[in-house]
């Protein structure tokens, strides 16, 4: 393993300025980071391991209503804690559907959002890969890439990213606090995360030493608890990554869809806000037809990036799916099986 | 007392009372509690670590390696290549046995397939030599990659597997199929898979002299010794090996391997203890896997639904410098009768490493294709599964005429049929649903896996005390073998478990034989109990020849041992015990061997009158999302007969794992090599499948009664592969009835389930 300085701030602002060097990586459960370091992906000088910082694991109801989640807040404490979950069940659910519970036990919040895409040659070394090596080339494209991108990839790099926490945190518009040099700025969530294009090392908008310290839900997000679901399609029941997944949110008036958000995962380098799949449903009576209208809406843009034509197909279902569950009303219980397919439909509804 | 009885040997019964009691692990407190050592738990004084070096392209030359680089780094202690790398008294290349398996041990810049070892870097620290072969940054002569099963030349084998003959045939199946009623032509392929066990290959070598001293997990020290004292030159005897506990082998820790060796050169070149381990990605390539298959199956039935034609073709492919094809048209030979069968194998030659022995080599993949082909020809004749595979039972063994030694099949589809609810399936395809509208499938298959035999010998000894050792290098790779046999050693000194040490796991022992082919209790059972009744004989001599002791004269009705006491047998109200007969004869102890195998395994088929195998019937329902594709195996039902069972928990236990890898090998496993540069790329647990707990929610396994006086002595046939057959095979049937989508591909994967709606 390559030599690295390791260090250990006492406070965000030396963290900051620690990790503004180039060759620098902050460090928080490792769950990913410690993997691509151990392959050879990445080959940081200096580690920030901020796991120490006070404060930052905190989850906190702010006076407006809104919810901030501190940076170092575990998966799974997250997940567990009652009054979030019931607040803000899809994303209860997105988190326990996510990874295993060994590793929802460690990993962050902040470290959820920055984790790598599992492009597989992204993960190796001797691999051409723009987002890892720019300019080299990307092997994905002539090679292996039945889950790779069908929104938003570009020549140089047709990976996905593979959080199920952001996608349910971008569909009720959470919104990311960011501690830099300059001091703390905030940006929706949505548009943290890049989109390829010619500079797929780039992956999201943070600048060098900047931190993600919070991710904040704003009071409007937990008016859809009673219609909110996550639905997460994949090769094996659980700990496994997204072939494609959706979270999808109503508020329902008098049968009448007032308000709705939707958000796929597993189809891009970024989760994927449809917004124009959101315009159709409302006013809208909840109904098979129009949630695949507005779930065909939302794949309009799709194409396949190589041998991976279906989840296009997956996703439209996916997507009109995750509104049929949403529509049908949140369960009192957190599913046996989060997020799953095998989720039992029948149940008891909370909320309704 | 008959005339013939006095003519008679004794004859000394022992009963056993240990042998079919459910004991847990007698080693699950130290594996528990972390205290058992693995070979990579060992530390001696002055060890270094060892990273190996593997190559990133599947065919061509390293041109060059940054050794100064490397061995600038501090830490670094030396860096071995195929410039400098020791001489060896074999060349790794030289093949003088079907089990002798060619090795790359640095001997030439030559790759031949991805992750293939080419340089050994050794230093103070893990992280040292781990970062020492980064710095080698090897440039490469690349040639192009041939990694498919279309990639090259296919040719028709003559031997697959360990020696098998690639063909066989019963009757004329041309003719047969003409004249079928009924007959279907269907293809069926199988992806390359890893055997994947938690711990990987490792290997901690110290030489002292020309004496080298291993920890490393084995499967067969014996060989292992044979095979490292061939190499460096040294008797057998110089090598100890240390593997008392594997956290899985499956095959792949067989054979020594490459990477293990180079260990041992490693320790050797440096004169140091070393530990080399290897990482999960490199568990992909030098260490062997399960090739690649392609199957056409030919099924012809007459009007009554009777097989009158099988035709089993098998394509499959090895490396380009060793042969190992996997022999998976052989289940036909066995399964079903039919009027005519063939089976046939072609292989072609890729840029890979050299396959090996993966859990039911053979079986596996050719159970799958032919279960699922017998689905297909009972849908064809428009006969339940079920039904279909009861009128083409087999009496005698299709392929060879000779009767079964024993064979409760019947019984294993009964109690399985009976306990899952079979005779409620509809016939026809996507009719069920569960009250949330998924699909629901069943599906059945038949399991069947040959009653091996290695050989093997043991040691026993009855002390003064009344205690007992048994003494065998027995592999234990976590199905139980300290517990098993240690029970057989038991029953065999007529002792309780309490009172007997059994030794195992070492190369020092008596030779157990490969604990491979489902065949270890059966081998190393036999030598145990032998060397046991060696012991008893001699003890019962002593006692029935001495006329102070209460079993004076026994000798013609015989004495059996039980509780550290011999008794008479027409009269247990006579008995002695063990120490008091050792006591008068002035003895510390009796010492007894036995031997276990037949006398040649690679035939044990052919050199015996009867055809022995294990059987048993699996029973599976699937779940599929209509819509979504998603696919769960959620209930499995298995019934098996293989003779004695010596401890139904763990014999329960080794169901359970071959059943969740039968449903592995239906809808996850498979290795995704990029066909382009020849590199598997999903060498790690996240993206190589295999179920996790939520993927087998309900697992049942029926352990039928069957007495087989045939197989050895005990009656033994084996139980840790044969769960793997028939399950795949009936995972694969329930998705068909589930959906009415036949997926000929495997796995089974959501996006072929896909329907446009």
């Amino acid at each position: 393993m390559k030599t690295f300085d390791y260090v250990r701030p006492a406070s965000v602002r030396e963290a900051v300025s620690a990790a503004a060097a180039p060759g620098a990586a902050y460090l928080a459960a490792g769950t990913n980071l410690l993997d691509l370091m151990k392959g050879g992906v990445t080959r940081p000088d200096r580690l920030v391991d901020i796991t120490h910082l006070p404060d930052l694991d905190r989850i906190e109801n702010l006076a407006d209503g809104s919810v901030r989640i501190g940076a170092l807040v575990r998966n799974a404490d997250l997940a567990h804690d009652r009054d979030f979950a019931r607040r803000f069940p899809a994303i209860a659910e997105a988190l326990l559907s996510g990874a295993s519970a060994q590793l929802r036990n460690a990993a962050s919040v902040g470290g959820n959002l920055l984790q790598r895409t599992r492009c597989a040659y992204f993960y190796d070394p001797a691999s051409a890969c723009n987002k890892r090596n720019p300019g080299s080339g990307c092997d994905a494209r002539g090679g292996d890439n039945r889950l790779h991108a069908i929104l938003g990839w570009s020549e140089s790099c047709i990976a996905t990213h593979p959080s199920d926490f952001c996608v349910a945190l971008v569909a009720l518009d959470a919104v990311v606090e960011i501690e830099g040099r300059a001091g703390r700025r905030e940006i929706p969530l949505e548009a943290f995360h890049r989109l390829p294009g010619d500079s797929p090392d780039r992956e999201s908008v943070l600048e060098p030493g900047e931190m993600i310290v919070a991710v904040r839900l704003p009071a409007e997000a937990a008016r859809f608890a009673a219609h909110a679901r996550y639905l997460k399609v994949r090769d094996r029941t659980s700990y496994a990554f997204a072939i494609v997944s959706a979270a999808a949110a109503l508020r329902i008036e008098q049968g009448v869809i007032a308000q709705a958000r939707i958000a796929m995962g597993g189809v891009a380098l970024k989760p994927w806000r449809a917004r124009e799949a959101e315009q159709i449903l409302l006013g809208g009576r909840a109904d098979t037809a129009l949630f695949v209208r507005a779930a065909t809406a939302a794949l309009a843009e799709a194409k396949p990036s190589g041998d991976n034509g279906f989840k296009i197909v997956l996703a439209r279902r996916v997507v009109a799916r995750a509104l049929a569950l949403a529509a049908a009303g949140t369960p009192e219980r957190m599913p046996a099986l989060p997020g799953s397919p095998f989720a039992a439909a029948s149940g008891v509804l909370a909320h309704v | 007392m008959s005339e013939i009885a006095l003519t008679q040997t004794p004859i000394h019964i022992r009963h056993g009372s240990n042998i079919g009691q459910p004991l847990t692990r007698r080693d699950g407190v130290l594996k528990v509690t972390g205290a058992a050592k693995y070979a990579a738990d060992q530390h001696p004084p002055g060890m270094l670590y060892a990273v190996l070096a593997t190559s990133s392209i599947a065919r061509g030359r390293v041109a060059h390696l940054d050794v100064a680089a490397a061995k600038a780094h501090p830490g670094v202690v030396d860096v071995i290549t195929p410039a400098n790398r020791p001489a060896l008294a074999l060349d790794p290349d030289e093949k003088s046995n079907p089990f002798m398996f060619r090795l790359d041990l640095l001997q030439t810049d030559r790759v031949r397939y991805a992750g293939q070892p080419i340089a050994i870097v050794i230093a103070q620290t893990l992280e040292a030599a781990t970062e020492g072969a980064s710095l080698l940054a090897p440039r490469y002569e690349t040639e192009p990659a041939r990694v498919g099963l279309d990639d090259g030349e296919s040719t028709a084998l003559q031997v697959v597997g360990p020696g098998f003959p690639a063909q066989a045939q019963r009757g004329d199946v041309e003719t047969e199929l003409a004249a079928a009623k009924k007959s279907i032509t269907q293809t069926y392929e199988t992806p390359a898979q890893y055997h994947n066990p938690m711990e990987p290959h490792a290997i901690v070598a110290a030489w002292e002299g020309d004496t080298l001293s291993i920890d490393t997990p084995s499967q067969g020290m014996a060989m292992a010794q044979g095979r490292l004292a061939g190499l460096f030159g040294i008797a057998p005897e110089k090598i100890h090996i240390r593997s008392p506990f594997l956290g899985g082998g499956f095959g792949g820790k067989g054979m020594i391997s490459g990477p293990q060796v180079l260990g041992a050169i490693a320790a050797r070149a440096v004169g140091r203890p070393v530990k080399l381990v290897l990482r999960r990605d490199q568990m992909y390539g030098p260490v062997g896997h399960r090739a690649p298959t392609r199957q056409t199956l030919r099924l012809g039935t007459d009007g009554d639904g009777a097989l009158v034609g099988l035709d089993h073709h098998t394509k499959t492919m090895s490396s380009t410098f060793d042969d190992f094809f996997e022999p998976a048209s052989t289940p036909s030979h066995t399964l079903y009768a039919s009027t005519a069968i063939a089976t046939s194998h072609a292989g072609v030659r890729a840029d890979i490493g050299t396959p090996i022995f993966m859990r039911a080599p053979g079986e596996a993949p050719g159970s799958i294709a032919l279960e699922s082909a017998i689905d297909e020809m009972a849908q064809a004749c428009g006969m339940d599964p079920l039904a279909f595979r009861l009128k083409n039972y087999a009496e005698v063994e299709p392929i060879s005429g000779k009767p079964f030694s024993s064979k409760a099949l019947r019984e294993c589809y009964r109690q399985g049929a009976e306990r899952f609810g079979w005779e409620r399936r509809p016939l026809a395809p996507r009719q069920m649903r569960d009250r949330d509208g998924l699909l629901v499938g069943w599906g059945v298959g038949t399991a069947t896996f040959p009653a091996v035999m290695f050989a093997a010998q043991a040691k026993a000894v009855l002390r003064r005390d009344g205690s007992g050792v048994m003494e065998i290098g027995a592999h234990d790779m976590g199905q139980g073998a300290w517990t098993a046999l240690a029970q057989i050693a038991a029953d065999g000194l007529g002792l309780d478990l309490d009172r007997l040490e059994f030794r195992s796991g070492t190369s020092d022992l008596p030779d157990a034989g490969i604990a491979g082919g489902s065949g270890h209790t059966a081998t190393a059972g036999m030598a145990i109990y032998n060397a046991g009744a060696d012991v008893i004989a001699k003890l019962a001599d002593l006692a029935t020849n001495d006329d102070h002791s209460p079993l004076f004269g026994a000798g013609n009705a015989g004495v059996v041992a039980r509780g550290g006491r011999l008794f008479r047998r027409d009269d247990e109200s006579r008995s002695e015990s063990f120490s008091d007969i050792l006591a008068r004869a002035g003895l510390a102890q009796i010492e007894g061997r036995g031997a276990g195998g037949r006398p040649n395994p690679m035939e044990a088929h052919g050199q015996s009158d009867y055809a022995m195998h294990a059987h048993g019937a699996v029973f599976a329902e699937v779940k599929v999302d209509p819509e979504l594709g998603q696919i769960r195996a959620t209930r499995l039902v298995g019934a098996f007969a293989a003779g004695r069972i010596i401890n139904p928990r763990m014999v329960r236990s080794q169901y359970y794992g071959g059943m969740i890898w039968g449903v592995s090998f239906a809808l996850h496993e498979q290795a995704i090599v990029d066909r382009h540069s020849g590199r598997p790329m999903n060498a790690n647990f996240a993206e190589y499948h295999i179920p996790v707990n939520a993927d087998v929610p309900s697992l049942e396994a029926i352990l039928v009664e069957e007495d087989d006086p045939h197989v050895n002595a005990l009656g033994i046939k084996g139980v840790g592969e044969i769960g793997i057959t028939g399950s795949a095979g009936a995972v694969a049937n329930a998705v068909w009835h589930a959906t009415g989508i036949r997926v000929r591909k495997f796995p089974i994967t959501l996006d072929r389930l896909l329907e446009p709606q």
